[in-house]
């Protein structure tokens, strides 16, 4: 076959006047072969999302693609009117997104907003519709098609939702299937069910596919070719094991640099004091009613134990689910174990008082997720810093000096203190949170998947960030986490936890290297790009 | 997201550090539903606050020599020193020939007092329910309950209730109105509690040890502020209305103070006749509670764009 499935020619799409450049996307050119996988790569705001947007014709109002040309089978998209490209969606080109949840209607049952698609643009009667909706729902490899088709998307699970879209964008046997971070939402496993599924499907159907992902495990996992945009240019194109092994442009370079690797770093075992130990752990949760007396217990976590050192490291490793938020939240005593001890230094923490909470919180501090969401947007991010410390008696004064300290050590302008939170970028804010944890001068700071909302670059600098300050001020770490890569480099020990209970507890080199448990053997397999040697340099 | 060399330096963010109340300010300033709502209340306030400068009228004087007199008749009344002047009720005279212009004039006073009273009043009580019903579990359950009882009285059956126990007057006209509204701003303080305390910054903030109290002030107390300002002018609004129904039914304010409702209800015998008795209070009336709901309107398009759906 001779004609690409899609071509795009110089493509610029100009940014409204006052954002911070110019151009969304500038001169960009690739093509995608029918039943070839281009991964468009790049970090938050690099235009790759836009590309696929400008693609289907769903750019948001004030923006516009103002040079080049997209070529679909030959067709130009961008002179296309919207009836013709209402009729190419689907038909010629289909796009799959992120979340799965909110892509499918959630009051409409699965195999009727795949039937819907049929119904829109084929000639086909129902009876027909329904036995190509049932062959594509079995194509994806979804068990009890039958029962799939008449569930409602709330009933499935993230996995069997993002192949329903995948039927549903397939089912017209689309020559350009654009994928927009499909299974950034999911966890490793089903991530990893979810790329084999669409890469055996492409090949089969010679449909092109768009891959977007800034996941270079996924890369090295699904791509045949790899584009690497930067700020809405194209820095580099080219075979994925060539990008991956000799990239050429500085860019691409420490991108991949910074991608962790899966072989943990050799790391002493310490002999330190322990900081805290958790004893047999448990919270579960009970639906409470009024009058009637508990019924249903969903247990979060079940008989966790562990114990973290002065100056270590431990990770919590596990899927969405496993319960080991709960188990952080649990040890800063953000809400109450249902049984087990936390013994932080010489006290019980689980069965401390509120007054004698509060005198021992500050040893135990959390770092959150989501920067954008743990700092209060209406106050100052010295205010931030300095709550804390002025809560248990320093001065404004004292606390202001000291935050300032803490500003340089996780290399933060301290002059920057009166600024509010929106005025800096995703990692400047974890950084800010960080400080604010320090300013307490815990014994033991909790990561609560503190790096997975920020990009690989951002994510190396925070994770050297705190390993910095772990090993400076030596403090104890509890490191929570999805990210089998992270906890490879920052832990010294790991424990894999799936459905609340530890599975596999040990060092980091004997966990990642010998597994014994078939659960974390599972996870291992899972992970994305693990055939490819990543932060070797 | 920038890629930037933290090597080389401390980072800062780019631009200016902001200043936020000027910014929401001079939203709002750009907003014409804001600002024409503003004015017309602005108006009101200054004809209420300056009465006795626009009229040399008593409102309560009765002058059973010019009753029921048209718009624009001309009135001789001695002052107290014993010289004469003649005087134009604008607005004619009621069937007790006291002047409808300065009755209306006096009754903004009335009228924005029951506004701005009711709004702060119930907003006080029900920021503070609001408050602790969202943030105590174990209280919300409670108090929700008691609040969807105080829901359902009405409150004009509630005033006939407290006047038939107690005089009529202004403060009865006020707890009457006050006490179904409550319920209402519990709700919208407790929705926005619910959501906000699951905010990783609250739990930030408890991780560090910050005394509730001080919590719900600092972190939960500054986000309830744009809903509650959109809140407490429907509020307004609505108490004006109710007093004026409430003076119109005679279950109000005395009818020797003049109240928009006083007069309409004084005026309604002769409607036919007369139609200026009513006309005249219901014009401000009308134009009163249009002006606080478009600056509802306007302040909740500008603070909060998403007020809409939370309601």
């Amino acid at each position: 076959m001779t004609r690409t499935a899609l071509d795009v020619r110089g493509l610029t799409v100009t940014l409204p006047p006052g954002a911070d450049r110019a151009h969304a996307v500038a001169g960009v050119s690739f093509t995608v072969n029918p039943g070839e996988i281009v991964c468009l790569v790049g970090e938050s705001g690099s235009g790759k999302s836009i590309i696929a947007h400008t693609t289907m014709g769903l750019l948001p109002k004030g923006l516009a693609a103002s040079a080049g040309e997209i070529l679909l089978a030959g067709e130009n998209l961008l002179a296309a009117s919207p009836a013709r490209l209402r009729a190419l969606r689907c038909t010629r080109m289909a796009m799959i997104f992120q979340e799965p949840m909110t892509a499918l209607n959630p009051v409409m049952r699965c195999g009727d907003q795949i039937d819907e698609v049929l119904a829109t643009h084929t000639r086909l009667g129902p009876g027909k519709r329904r036995a190509k909706v049932l062959e594509i729902v079995r194509a994806v490899q979804l068990p009890e098609a039958e029962r799939m088709i008449a569930s409602y998307p709330h009933q499935l699970s993230g996995g069997q939702r993002q192949r329903i879209m995948i039927a549903m964008s397939l089912v017209l046997e689309p020559a350009l299937l654009i994928a927009d971070e499909p299974t950034t939402a999911l966890d490793v496993t089903t991530q990893a069910q979810i790329l084999a599924l669409i890469r055996e499907l492409m090949r089969a159907h010679g449909t092109g596919v768009l891959f977007i992902t800034h996941d270079f495990g996924v890369v090295a996992e699904i791509a045949d070719r790899v584009a690497v945009l930067r700020r809405g240019e194209l820095v580099e194109l080219g075979p994925m094991r060539e990008v991956l092994a000799h990239p050429s442009h500085e860019y691409t370079k420490m991108l991949i640099a910074a991608v962790p690797g899966l072989t943990p770093k050799h790391r002493e075992p310490l002999a330190t004091p322990v900081v805290v130990r958790a004893e047999g752990l448990t919270k579960t949760y009970a639906r409470r009613s009024w009058l009637v007396a508990a019924k249903d217990q969903v247990a979060a976590a079940t008989d966790v134990s562990f114990e973290v050192r002065k100056g270590e490291t431990v990770g919590l490793v596990g899927e969405s689910g496993s319960g080991k938020t709960t188990v952080a939240r649990c040890i800063a005593r953000l809400i109450e174990p249902t049984r087990g001890k936390i013994v932080v230094g010489d006290a019980d923490f689980a069965s401390l008082s509120r007054s004698e909470l509060h005198a021992l919180r500050r040893r135990v501090q959390i770092v959150f997720q989501d920067p954008y969401r743990s700092l209060n947007p209406r106050r100052t991010v010295g205010a931030a810093i300095i709550e804390g410390p002025m809560n248990y008696g320093s001065t404004r004064e004292e606390a202001t000096a000291r935050a300032s300290e803490l500003m340089e050590l996780v290399r933060l302008d301290p002059d920057v203190l009166d600024r509010y939170p929106h005025q800096f970028s995703g990692g400047q804010r974890q950084r800010i949170c960080i400080a604010r944890a320090l300013a307490m001068s815990p014994d033991l700071l909790i990561a609560d998947e503190a790096v997975s909302a920020l990009d690989v670059s951002v994510q190396a600098q925070v994770l050297a960030l705190l390993d910095e300050i772990r090993q400076r001020l030596d403090l104890a770490m509890l490191f929570i986490t999805h990210d089998l890569r992270v906890a490879a480099q920052v832990c010294d020990r790991v424990a894999v936890m799936t459905r609340g209970r530890i599975v596999e507890y040990g060092t980091a080199a004997q966990v990642f290297a010998d597994p014994r448990d078939d659960y974390t053997k599972s996870l291992l397999a899972a992970a994305p790009g693990r055939h490819f040697a990543f932060g070797a340099a | 997201m920038t890629i930037t060399a933290d090597a080389i330096g401390l980072e800062a963010p780019p631009g200016p550090p902001p200043v936020v109340r000027r910014g929401v300010l001079r939203r709002l300033a750009r907003n014409p539903v804001v600002v024409v709502g503003a004015a017309i209340l602005l108006l009101i306030l200054i004809i209420g606050l300056a009465a006795p400068l626009l009229t040399p009228l008593d409102p309560a004087e009765i002058n059973p020599a010019f009753r029921n007199k048209k718009p624009g008749t001309e009135q001789t009344i001695r002052a107290a020193d014993g010289s004469k002047r003649m005087v134009t009720n604008w607005m004619g005279t009621d069937s007790l020939g006291r002047d409808i212009y300065t009755r209306v004039i006096y009754g903004a006073r009335t009228s924005l007092t029951v506004a701005v009273a009711v709004a702060v009043i119930s907003v006080a009580i029900g920021l503070f329910i609001g408050l602790v019903a969202g943030y105590f579990r174990w209280v919300d359950a409670i108090v929700m309950r008691v609040m969807d009882g105080l829901m359902a009285i009405p409150a004009i059956l509630l005033a006939i209730a407290l006047v038939s126990l107690s005089s009529a007057g202004l403060a009865i006209v006020i707890v009457a109105i006050v006490v179904p509204e409550i319920p209402r701003v519990v709700r919208l303080v407790r929705s926005v509690v619910l959501s906000i305390r699951e905010e990783p910054y609250v739990e930030a903030a408890i991780a560090v040890g910050t005394p509730t109290p001080l919590l719900l002030v600092r972190h939960v107390l500054p986000n309830t502020v744009a809903p509650l300002i959109v809140q407490a002018t429907y509020i307004a609004a609505s108490a004006i209305l109710i007093e004026a129904i409430l003076s119109f039914l005679g279950v109000g304010i005395p009818p020797q103070i003049p109240t928009w409702g006083n007069i309409m209800a004084e005026g309604r015998t002769l409607f036919r006749v007369f139609p200026h008795n009513i006309l005249f209070p219901g014009v401000f009336l009308a134009l009163t509670v249009l002006a606080v709901n478009m600056l509802g309107d306007g302040l909740r398009d500008t603070l909060d764009p998403r007020m809409g759906k939370r309601l």
